[in-house]
């Protein structure tokens, strides 16, 4: 039996072992992986982000005991930064998602970006490939909303968490870049602290100034993640959107939209690789070099490239 | 492809400082460490062990239950069919009770001396590299 259909009987360990073939970019796991696309497809998919330390993980652990209570299954792909200078990670966002760790309805995966980030939202959306194939219902993934990388991963996913604490309002206006654009639904966790009315008034000005009317108006919820208050609430919340998502014939679209975008990620990926492949290295070098002395312009140093793998073709 | 470890602490003593420098050393070695934090039974470390699946677990225990909790570990994950996951120790260990540590199918005991250098080698020694 292959991975893919160990994975649909339910099988954890097969599960595990394909996310990190995926990780390590293993090709002989493309086969596997259409199977998977080609009868996935049931899972609700949840993005969370948020700036370092907002409480995220604390929250999904929260939404994940919620959603088992409810009768639902639940996966988790925890993506944290990668060191630029050694390649290693210290993943830690299960330390506040203990008490599901023993729960067969639940399945925790903590993934590295592996200094690519490009690469850990092409793995990501695979990995969520796995969790769909193995039953999951809900599958949630935990971004730092700090760059590029993390856009990119919630490119992926159905409906996206800004998390955002009150007190600081730097933190406020921080998610102007990019990520308040790409929020669904607004969380304002560490609700027990002072400022959550500025913190709700300032992004309620935020949005208003940012919305386009369509038929979802992205909510602003309260929470204290780690006492659980709101919790219920946001569940609520996040199965709405879902399920307006499918009422309104969004699903198609938005399906399209993420297929698109996922599409032509690896497009990019293998046409550079695949214009690179008949250049040597030493070739490719020498060109740098000439760019680097001001020989030649950037753009002429990619017509070259491109150029000559035409004429070679 | 980075070797990926699990760092836990079984048992039920609340210091985790060593397991932290140790975690954080095996990051800088390169390594993806998965940290669970404190207080695991060995039933959570072994299920945490195969989502993440993990090359090697590092367990740490202060507590004294070490031979209780040290095999049990071992025992779960040969009923998950995860027995080739490799288990080191360390903590507080009386010298008398490696052997028999070992025995169980610990690979290695690190005592209190034992400096991050020294774990990263054996990991990178005894780690077989993936196919
Ligand atoms: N006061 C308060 N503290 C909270 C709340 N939610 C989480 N915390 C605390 O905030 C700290 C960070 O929580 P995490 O869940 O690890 O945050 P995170 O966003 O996942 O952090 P990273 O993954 O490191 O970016 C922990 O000490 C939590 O206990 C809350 O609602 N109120
Ligand atoms: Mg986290």
């Amino acid at each position: 039996m292959g991975l893919a259909e160990k994975v649909a009987t339910g099988d954890r360990r097969a599960a595990a072992r394909l996310i990190s073939m995926i990780e390590d970019g293993d090709e002989s796991v493309r086969t596997e992986l259409a199977d998977l696309h080609c009868r996935g497809g049931r899972a609700h998919i949840v993005g969370v982000t948020g700036s370092p330390g907002a409480g995220k993980s604390t929250l999904i652990h929260k939404l994940a005991l919620e959603w088992r209570r409810r009768g639902r299954t639940v996966g988790i792909i925890a993506v944290d930064p990668s060191s630029p200078f050694t390649g290693g990670a210290l993943l830690g966002d299960r330390i506040r998602m203990q008490e599901l760790s023993t729960d067969r309805g639940v399945f925790i995966r903590s993934m590295s970006s592996r200094g690519n980030p490009g690469g850990v939202a092409k793995a990501t959306a695979d990995a969520v490939r796995v969790l769909d194939a193995l039953g999951m219902d809900k599958v949630i993934v935990e971004t730092v909303g700090a760059g590029q990388s993390e856009v990119a991963v919630m490119d992926v996913v159905h409906t996206v968490l800004v998390v955002v604490v009150p007190g600081l309002g730097d933190d406020i206006q921080a998610i102007k870049a990019g990520i308040l654009e790409i929020g669904d639904l607004f969380v304002i966790n560490k609700a027990d602290r002072d400022g959550v009315e500025a913190a709700q008034r300032e992004l309620e000005m935020m949005l208003e100034l940012s919305s386009e009317k369509g038929p979802w108006t992205p909510p602003i919820v309260k929470t204290v993640a780690r006492t659980g208050d709101g919790i219920p609430e946001l569940v609520g919340k996040i199965d709405e959107h879902w399920e307006m998502i499918r009422r309104e014939g969004l699903l198609e679209e938005s399906e399209r939209q993420r297929c698109r975008r996922e599409v032509l990620e690896l497009l990019k990926h293998k046409a550079v690789l695949s214009l690179l492949s008949e250049y040597g290295p030493d070739e490719f070098d020498a060109l740098i070099h000439d760019v680097a002395r001001r020989k030649l312009h950037p753009h002429d140093a990619v017509e070259r490239i491109m150029g000559d793998k035409k004429r070679k073709n | 492809m980075p070797i990926r470890v699990l760092v836990a602490k079984p048992g039920l003593d609340g210091h985790d400082r060593g397991a932290k420098v140790v975690a954080k050393a095996l990051r800088d070695a390169g390594m993806e460490v998965i940290y669970t934090g404190l207080r695991q039974t060995p039933g959570q470390i072994v299920e945490a062990a195969i989502q993440e699946d993990v090359d090697i677990i590092g367990l740490s225990c202060l507590s004294g239950a070490h031979m209780a909790l040290f095999p049990r570990v071992l025992e779960l994950l040969r009923e998950r069919g995860a027995g080739d996951v490799l288990v080191t120790g360390g903590g507080i260990i009386p010298l008398e009770d490696v052997p028999k540590l070992k025995k169980a199918g610990i690979a290695e005991v690190f005592g209190p001396g034992t400096t991050s250098d020294e774990i990263v080698a054996f990991i990178r020694k005894n780690v077989k590299q993936r196919t």
